[in-house]
């Protein structure tokens, strides 16, 4: 059945233009000064050192990470019970939760960020709602809060979806074997159900955090381009100012980070030790 | 082991589905709205809604947004589907190879795939941004979701019939349209509809790509953003309704689909 190898040349050679040749660029203007030529290289690592060195800069990548982590860990705290109270429902009421949560993720981002922009005003929905009971009017738009809030929104379903996965390939056996040895429910879910359930938390981090730090439209909506992140930079070097070189080398930073955490997850999701082990 | 009923959990549950749909809720009431506010509902009206149809830009976002979904959920579904049945046959190290740098897109994060196509069509002389390097972009990041879909289907396809039907005097194409596409079809359908919502949905690389006036729905809405604008609800009430309706559909097709196999059987 060789002679279906050769389907593989058309893409092959698309790949390599439209995939490898991209990220090449992105690695030569990343290690190179302004104004090169194929010619004539002149290497340098100026460009990344300025994300370290620029007082402005560092601000922003210690702001990113900030609310990255920030957005990262309400996730994992509001996405884990609710991940937990699905995979406890009965399976075609999972299904349709399931579906439920899915269903708001299809529809673009932008417009429900938009949404939350008309909600988050100072005349806006939550305004209007504690006035009822006598408080505020608080500043909601264009806080570090708000933009945290509106990441998490956007963000949290996939943290639910991917531990609910985790949930539910989980071998229940396990639980029934502890509490016929007399676990109590608090243990059994300690011990068992945390444990199998933590690469789901680990690829939900990654699926979290790495939008909430390269998104540049909800900080942009949202932060009213106060609280920009490593996204609006790179948005700003590339569209606005034109610096090529150092809006690849942040890029590349962001790829690495990126593999590395996949990298961390894949080693997570295989290693037969974990978890298991400590049953 | 018996399940305790819980209610603390059904509420949670119902208070996080009020949550992620109350902005949807929220477009689809403002969209009515008679006055621009977006904060203080005064009454019923179609206006934003005429306003929308009558304005030609978001028309040709809208036309746009639908044309290059189409062409490039088509090509790369079909180019897709023939790679992946191609990398099926492969040696595992070119299977391996393809496989990791399909990835690169998925995993890494939008902007950092923008960037790197932003630089690759302004190296390309006589390529001009716009439609051509919007629907480039699109069709580039689509195949690997298809490739990734249609894959496991393979995998778990018996070899021994395609070698049969070859044996039995099909021709390679035979067995190809005979054999093996009608096997793996879930698997295609299901790269074609996340292709369709990838492209329809896409902002960030869109943004990067195009120019010269040829906008989506997404970066339509990205520059109207800046100040408000209910036409931008009446768009997105449209939009919400087609998703939902796509994916019901798509979800309850299926499923009437095995009801009615299981009534002939």
């Amino acid at each position: 059945m060789k002679q279906f190898r050769k389907m593989t040349i058309p893409y092959i050679v698309w790949m390599s233009v439209m995939i490898v040749i991209p990220m090449l660029f992105i690695f030569m203007y990343g290690i190179t000064k302004e104004g090169n030529s194929v010619v004539t290289l002149n290497f340098t690592l100026d460009n990344f050192a300025k994300f370290f060195v620029e007082p402005i800069y560092i601000d922003v990548l210690i702001r990113s990470m900030r609310i990255a982590v920030v957005t990262t860990f309400f996730c994992i705290l509001l996405g884990y019970p609710a991940a937990y109270a699905i995979s406890r429902c009965n399976e075609k009421t999972q299904t349709l939760l399931v579906l439920l949560i899915t269903l708001p993720m299809w529809i673009n981002m932008l417009v429900r960020t938009y949404a939350w922009m008309g909600m988050l005003q100072d005349d806006g929905l939550f305004n209007t709602l504690l006035g009822l009971i006598g408080i505020g009017p608080i500043k909601m738009i264009h806080t570090e809060a708000a933009v945290v809030f509106v990441m998490i929104y956007n963000f949290i379903p996939f943290m639910i979806l991917q531990i609910y996965t985790s949930l539910t390939k989980m071998d229940k056996s396990y639980l029934e074997a502890a509490s016929d040895l007399g676990a109590t429910p608090i243990q059994a879910f300690r011990k068992i159900t945390l444990p199998l359930s933590l690469p789901g938390v680990v690829s939900g981090i990654t699926l979290v955090f790495l939008p909430a730090v390269s998104t540049f439209t909800i900080t942009s909506l949202i932060g009213g381009g106060k609280f920009s992140n490593v996204g609006n930079i790179i948005e700003t070097l590339f569209l606005k100012s034109g610096d090529w070189n150092a809006g690849s080398a942040l890029s590349l930073i962001l790829a690495v980070i990126i593999m590395f955490l996949m990298y961390l997850t894949k080693k997570v999701d295989k290693d037969p030790s974990n978890g298991r082990g400590r049953i | 082991m018996k399940k305790k009923k819980q209610p603390i959990f059904n509420i949670y549950i119902v208070l996080m589905l009020i949550f992620f749909y109350l902005p949807i809720i929220y477009t689809i009431f403002f969209s009515f709205n008679e006055t621009k506010s977006l904060t203080h509902f005064s009454g019923f009206s179609l206006r934003w809604y005429e306003k929308m149809f009558a304005d030609r830009t978001m028309m040709e976002a809208i036309w746009y947004t639908f044309i290059i979904a189409i062409i490039a959920t088509v090509v790369s579904t079909v180019v897709g589907t023939i790679t992946a049945i191609g990398l099926s046959k492969s040696k595992r190290i070119v299977q391996n190879l393809v496989e990791q740098i399909n990835n690169l897109p998925i995993m890494n994060p939008e902007i950092v795939t923008a960037v790197g196509l932003l630089m690759l069509f302004a190296s390309i002389k006589g390529i001009e941004k716009g439609f051509v390097t919007l629907l480039l972009a699109h069709i580039m990041f689509c195949i690997p979701y298809v490739i990734l879909s249609v894959t496991p289907k393979l995998r778990t396809l018996d070899p021994n019939l395609t070698e049969a039907a070859m044996d039995l005097g099909a021709t390679p194409w035979q067995a190809l349209t005979k054999v093996i596409v009608p096997q793996i079809m879930p698997g295609i359908v299901s790269g074609a509809l996340i292709a369709f919502t990838m492209s329809f949905d896409d902002f960030v690389i869109s943004y990067f790509v195009t120019g010269n006036g040829v906008n989506n729905i997404s970066t339509l809405v990205w520059t109207m953003s800046k100040r408000i604008n209910p036409s931008i609800n009446a768009l997105s009430t449209i939009i919400i309704v087609i998703i939902t309706i796509g994916l019901i559909l798509a979800n309850v097709v299926p499923l009437l689909k095995d009801k009615k196999e299981k009534k002939r059987i």
